[in-house]
C-alpha cells in the first residue's frame, strides 16, 4: 500500500442549526417541503466552517508534512483576499505551506480534490470545501440547499500515515453550457430550463463513468457504493437510477440538504465513516461537466478516529425559526440594537497576535505552569520571570463553565449574547462568548469546546476569533 | 518603599455639584462652568485664587484644555486625568497630593462627563485599536456574573439572592427621593424590580445605575490653612488606589464573589487613617453601586460585614439610612446616574454635606462619629481599579 495515493484523513462539519422546511410554507404560503436543511449560524461563514472541517481532518494526522492547503467554495467570505489563509492560520500550519482558494464555482470543490489526487505522488494537500447555499424565499434552492463543509488530507501512503482510501480512478469531462449561474453581487442563482442541461449531463456521465471503471479495472457491479451528486437534481436522479452498483449513497437530502461545492466530500466522508476496509466507493459529480472518482478503503480505515462523526453532528442539530434564518442570511433586515457597532479590527494588531486570534494559543509561565489567555510576557505568578513563557495550543482543550450571563443589551448580529467564564482542563481561564446554545440551556459546570467563528464584520473586514460551544464531540 | 498617606495634611474647603440629569440643554463646558462656580462661591474665591487644576473626564476630551478653555484659565497648570469610572476621585487624589507636597497652596479637582450626546443607550466608551479578540459584553452583564457564582459559593437560593440585591436598588432609590440633585427621585420596590424583564443575567434595567450628565468640583488646601476659607472643613484622612492586574480574567482561582482590588484599597485606607472597625467607626459610606450585585459584594470587600453575609445584612436593613452603617445616603449611582468623570466627586460631595450637618431632610444621625468613606471603582470583576478615601470633620 505504501506509495499509493489517496485519502490520508477526512472530516466533515455540519452546522448546528436546522430549518424545518415545512415552516417555509407556514410563513410564506408556499415553498418548502419535507425534512430539514442545515443552516450556518450568523457567526459562521464558509471559511469558519471549512476551518472546523479541516480541524477534524487534521486532528488525526497532525504530523504529516503538508505542502498545500486548498479551499473551495461558491460562497466566499472574501473576494480578492485569500480565504484559505485564515484556515491556514487557525490550523497553525507552517508558513511554507501554500494556502490558496479554488474560488467561485460549485465545481471548484471536486476539481480541487481531483488536482490534489493527481499531485498526490509528490505532495500532501489539505483540501477543504465549504458552502452556504442561499436561495430566494420559497424557491427550490432555499429548501433543497444545505450548509456544510468537509476536508480531506490527500497524498501518498506512508508507514506513518497510510491512506485510508486509495484512489483507483480520476475521470472527468468538461463542457461549456449554461445550467446554473449567479453574478458576483447576486444572492440567488438562476437555472436554465432543466431538460436542456439534462441532455448535456447524461451522455457526459455515461462516458466519464465508463472511463473511471476502466481506469480502476472494475466492473460496475464491483462498486459497493456510489455517491451521485451535483447541482442539477434531475440529472442526479437519472444517473443514480442508471448505475448498476450495489448501493447508491444516501444524499442527506432530508437532514442536511445539498451543500453545493462541499456536498460530494460531505457524502464521501460519511461513506468513509460507514465503510469497512476493502470496500469500493465511487463519486460521480454533475456540475458544469462530470467528475468521477473511485476509491478503495484500506485496513488503515479501521484505525481512523472520527472525532466528530457526521451522524452525531446531524443528530445534534437544533431547529431555527425561519425568520431568524432569513435575518441571518440578510434576506430580511431587522431592527438593530441601539448600540454602537464594533469598529474594524486592526490588521497590524491582528497580524502581531495571529497565534492567539487564529490559532487560539496561550502561554504558559515557567516554572509556575500558569496558563495565560491571551499569551502574556509577564506572568500573574510571582514565581515566573518576565519573557519566560512557552506557547501552548488550547483550541482542542475542553473547558468548564464557572459562571455565565445572558446580555440582552450589547451589540450583536443576533442578540442576546450568551457569555461565560470558562476554565480549561489543565489550567487557563477565558471569559468567552458561547454559541450554538440556547440561553436557558447554559449551566455552571457545563463542558464546552472551542470553535472558530466570525464575531462580526466591520468595514468589510471579517473579525475571526474563537467562541465556546457545548461539548458535543 | 512605603505608602505613607497624607492624613490631616489636606482639607476640602469648598465643593460644588450640579444636578445630575439628561442635560440636553447644557454642554460639557456649561457643566464645568456651573460646577466650578458653585465651589468658588462657597469658598469665596475666584478662578485666579486657585494655583493648579485637575480635570477628570473619561471621554470628554484630552489635555488640560478641557477645563482651561471653558474657564479661560490664564497661565494655570491644568492636568487631565482618567482612571476609568474612578476618574473623578482620581482628580481629587492628585490635587490633594499636589497640595500636600507643598507645590501649591490651593488646588481644584473637577470631574465631568457628557454622556447623553452619543445617541446610544448606556455609556459609550471609545476603545483602543485592537486585534478584534476583546470581549463584547456590557458592564451590566459582567457584573451579573457575580450572582450565580455567589449563590453557589454561599449556598444561597438564587431567587432570595436576586431579591436581596433588588433591595439595594430599593434603598438607593428611596435615598434619592429627598435629594434635589439626584436624577431619579421616585421610590420603587424590590418586588417590582424582580418582576421586570432581565436585560443582563438576572438583572433588570433597575439593577443598573442610571445614565446622566453631570459635574462636580472640590477645592483643597493645606489643612492648617483650611479655616481661612471655611469654618468647618473636611479633612482627608486617607487616599488609596489599586489598579488590578486583570488576573481574574486569567486565573481560575478567582471566583467572582469578591473584588480583590477593592478589598486591598480599603485595607490600605484603613491603615492610613488608623481605622480598626469600619462598621463601628464610619458614620457613612458612599460606595460604587454601578449595579446592585456590586454594592452587595462591596459590603464584604470593604469590611462592613463577614463574607457570605452581605445579602442577609441588606435584607436586615444594616445599610439603610437608619441602619448600623448608612450607605449611599444620597441615592448613589442608582439615583444619580453615572457621569463617569463626575461620580467620584459627587460621592465626596455627599460626605461634605452629611459630615458637616448640611444634608437637610436627608441628614443622618452621625452618632458622634466623624468619618465618612468614599469608594469608587472602575472596570469589571476580574480587572478593576479601586479608589477609597476616608474623610473626617475633625482634625485629630
Amino acid at each position: 500500500m505504501t506509495g499509493s495515493v489517496g485519502i490520508l484523513s477526512f472530516g466533515a462539519y455540519i452546522p448546528y442549526n436546522r430549518l424545518d422546511r415545512s415552516e417555509i410554507a407556514e410563513v410564506m404560503g408556499s415553498g418548502g417541503g419535507r425534512g430539514q436543511r442545515s443552516i450556518a449560524s450568523y457567526d459562521e461563514d464558509t471559511t469558519t466552517m471549512g476551518t472546523e472541517a479541516a480541524r477534524i481532518a487534521w486532528r488525526d494526522v497532525p504530523d504529516i508534512p503538508l505542502d498545500s492547503l486548498w479551499f473551495s467554495t461558491a460562497w466566499p467570505a472574501y473576494m480578492e483576499k485569500t480565504n484559505a489563509a485564515a484556515i491556514h492560520a487557525a490550523l497553525r500550519l507552517p508558513s511554507e505551506v501554500v494556502a490558496a482558494d479554488f474560488g467561485g464555482a460549485a465545481r471548484s470543490g471536486i476539481a480541487a480534490l481531483d488536482a490534489a489526487l493527481r499531485a498526490g505522488t509528490t505532495s500532501n494537500t489539505m483540501v477543504a470545501v465549504s458552502d452556504i447555499r442561499v436561495g430566494l424565499p420559497t424557491g427550490k434552492d432555499e429548501s433543497e440547499g444545505g450548509d456544510g463543509a468537509a476536508a480531506m488530507v490527500v497524498g501518498a501512503s506512508s508507514e506513518a500515515a497510510p491512506v485510508v482510501a486509495e484512489c483507483l480512478a480520476i475521470a472527468s469531462a468538461t463542457e461549456e453550457f449554461t445550467d446554473r449561474w449567479r453574478g458576483s453581487a447576486e444572492v440567488a442563482a438562476k437555472q436554465w430550463e432543466e431538460r436542456f442541461a439534462e441532455s448535456m449531463y447524461l451522455p457526459l456521465a455515461d462516458r466519464v463513468w465508463k472511463q473511471a471503471l476502466e481506469q480502476a479495472s472494475l466492473a460496475e457491479e464491483d462498486i459497493d457504493v456510489a455517491i451521485v451528486t451535483g447541482t442539477h437534481s434531475r440529472s442526479v436522479r437519472q444517473v443514480s437510477s442508471r448505475l448498476k452498483v450495489r448501493h447508491i449513497a444516501d444524499s442527506l437530502a432530508s437532514s442536511v440538504g445539498n451543500t453545493g461545492t462541499a456536498h460530494f466530500m460531505v457524502l464521501l466522508a460519511q461513506q468513509l465513516e460507514l465503510a469497512a476496509p476493502g470496500q469500493t466507493i465511487a463519486v460521480v459529480s454533475l456540475i458544469d461537466g462530470v467528475d468521477a472518482l473511485i476509491f478503495k478503503t484500506t485496513p488503515a480505515l479501521a484505525s481512523h478516529a472520527c472525532s466528530r462523526p457526521i451522524a452525531s453532528q446531524i443528530q445534534a442539530g437544533s431547529l431555527l425559526r425561519y425568520g431568524k434564518y432569513l435575518q441571518w442570511r440578510e434576506l430580511l433586515e431587522v431592527q438593530p440594537p441601539n448600540r454602537l457597532e464594533p469598529s474594524r479590527p486592526s490588521a497590524s494588531a491582528a497580524a502581531r497576535n495571529i497565534d492567539w486570534k487564529f490559532g487560539f494559543v496561550g502561554s504558559k509561565g515557567r516554572p509556575s505552569q500558569t496558563i495565560h489567555l491571551p499569551p502574556a510576557r509577564v506572568s500573574i505568578s510571582e514565581q515566573d520571570p518576565p519573557d519566560a513563557m512557552e506557547l501552548v495550543a488550547m483550541a482542542d482543550v475542553l473547558a468548564t463553565v464557572v459562571t455565565y450571563t445572558v446580555d440582552r443589551l450589547v451589540y450583536s448580529v443576533s442578540p442576546p449574547v450568551v457569555f461565560a467564564i470558562v476554565d480549561f482542563e489543565g489550567g487557563g481561564r477565558l471569559p468567552v462568548e458561547l454559541t450554538d446554545v440556547a440561553p436557558q440551556d447554559v449551566e455552571v459546570g457545563m463542558k464546552v469546546e472551542m470553535t472558530f467563528r466570525r464575531l462580526f464584520t466591520a468595514d468589510g473586514i471579517h473579525n475571526y476569533f474563537w467562541k465556546a460551544r457545548p461539548a458535543r464531540s | 518603599m512605603s505608602s505613607n498617606g497624607i492624613k490631616d495634611k489636606v482639607a476640602i474647603v469648598a465643593m460644588g455639584c450640579i444636578p445630575f440629569r439628561e442635560h440636553w440643554d447644557k454642554s460639557q463646558d456649561d457643566m464645568l462652568i456651573d460646577a466650578t462656580q458653585l465651589a468658588f462661591e462657597e469658598a469665596g474665591l475666584t478662578k485666579h485664587d486657585i494655583d493648579a487644576y485637575w480635570i477628570g473626564t473619561a471621554t470628554g476630551g484630552n489635555g488640560g484644555f478641557v477645563l482651561s478653555a471653558p474657564l479661560k484659565l490664564h497661565g494655570k497648570p491644568v492636568t487631565r486625568v482618567e482612571n476609568f469610572c474612578a476618574t473623578g476621585s482620581e482628580a481629587l487624589r492628585n490635587a490633594a497630593y499636589a497640595v500636600a507636597s507643598g507645590a501649591y497652596d490651593t488646588a481644584m479637582a473637577v470631574g465631568v462627563e457628557k454622556v447623553k450626546d452619543s445617541g446610544y443607550q448606556g455609556l459609550v466608551g471609545g476603545g483602543v485599536w485592537n486585534d478584534g479578540t476583546k470581549r463584547n459584553l456590557t458592564a451590566a452583564a459582567m457584573y451579573s456574573l457575580v450572582l450565580p457564582a455567589y449563590a453557589q459559593k454561599y449556598n444561597v437560593d438564587p431567587d432570595e439572592l436576586r431579591f436581596a440585591v433588588a433591595k439595594v436598588a430599593e434603598k438607593n432609590h428611596r435615598n434619592g427621593v429627598d435629594n434635589p440633585l439626584a436624577q431619579f427621585r421616585r421610590e420603587t420596590s424590590a418586588e417590582k424590580i424582580c418582576d421586570m424583564p432581565a436585560v443582563a443575567g438576572s438583572l433588570s434595567v433597575f439593577d443598573c445605575a442610571g445614565v446622566a450628565d453631570g459635574a462636580a468640583a472640590a477645592i483643597v488646601v493645606r489643612a492648617e490653612d483650611a479655616h481661612k476659607y471655611c469654618d468647618n472643613p473636611l479633612y482627608i484622612k486617607a487616599l488609596s488606589f489599586v489598579s488590578g492586574t486583570g488576573a481574574g480574567l486569567i486565573d481560575p482561582s478567582y471566583d467572582y464573589t469578591t473584588f480583590p482590588e477593592c478589598a486591598m484599597a480599603a485595607q490600605e485606607a484603613y491603615r492610613q487613617a488608623g481605622v480598626a472597625d469600619p462598621r463601628l467607626e464610619l458614620a457613612m459610606a458612599e460606595v460604587h453601586d454601578c449595579f446592585t450585585p456590586t454594592e452587595m459584594v462591596l459590603m464584604e470587600d470593604l469590611g462592613f460585614c463577614e463574607r457570605g453575609t452581605a445579602w442577609k445584612e441588606i435584607l436586615a436593613g444594616t445599610f439603610d439610612v437608619d441602619g448600623d452603617l448608612p450607605v449611599n445616603t444620597d441615592g448613589g449611582l442608582k439615583a444619580f446616574g453615572h457621569p463617569v468623570g463626575a461620580s467620584g466627586l459627587r460621592m465626596h460631595y455627599e460626605c461634605w454635606l452629611q459630615l458637616r450637618g448640611q444634608a437637610g431632610e436627608r441628614q443622618i444621625d452621625l452618632a458622634n462619629k466623624t468619618l465618612g468613606m468614599v469608594h469608587n471603582l472602575g472596570g469589571y470583576p476580574g480587572e478593576m481599579v479601586s479608589f477609597v478615601s476616608l474623610v473626617g470633620n475633625q482634625m485629630c
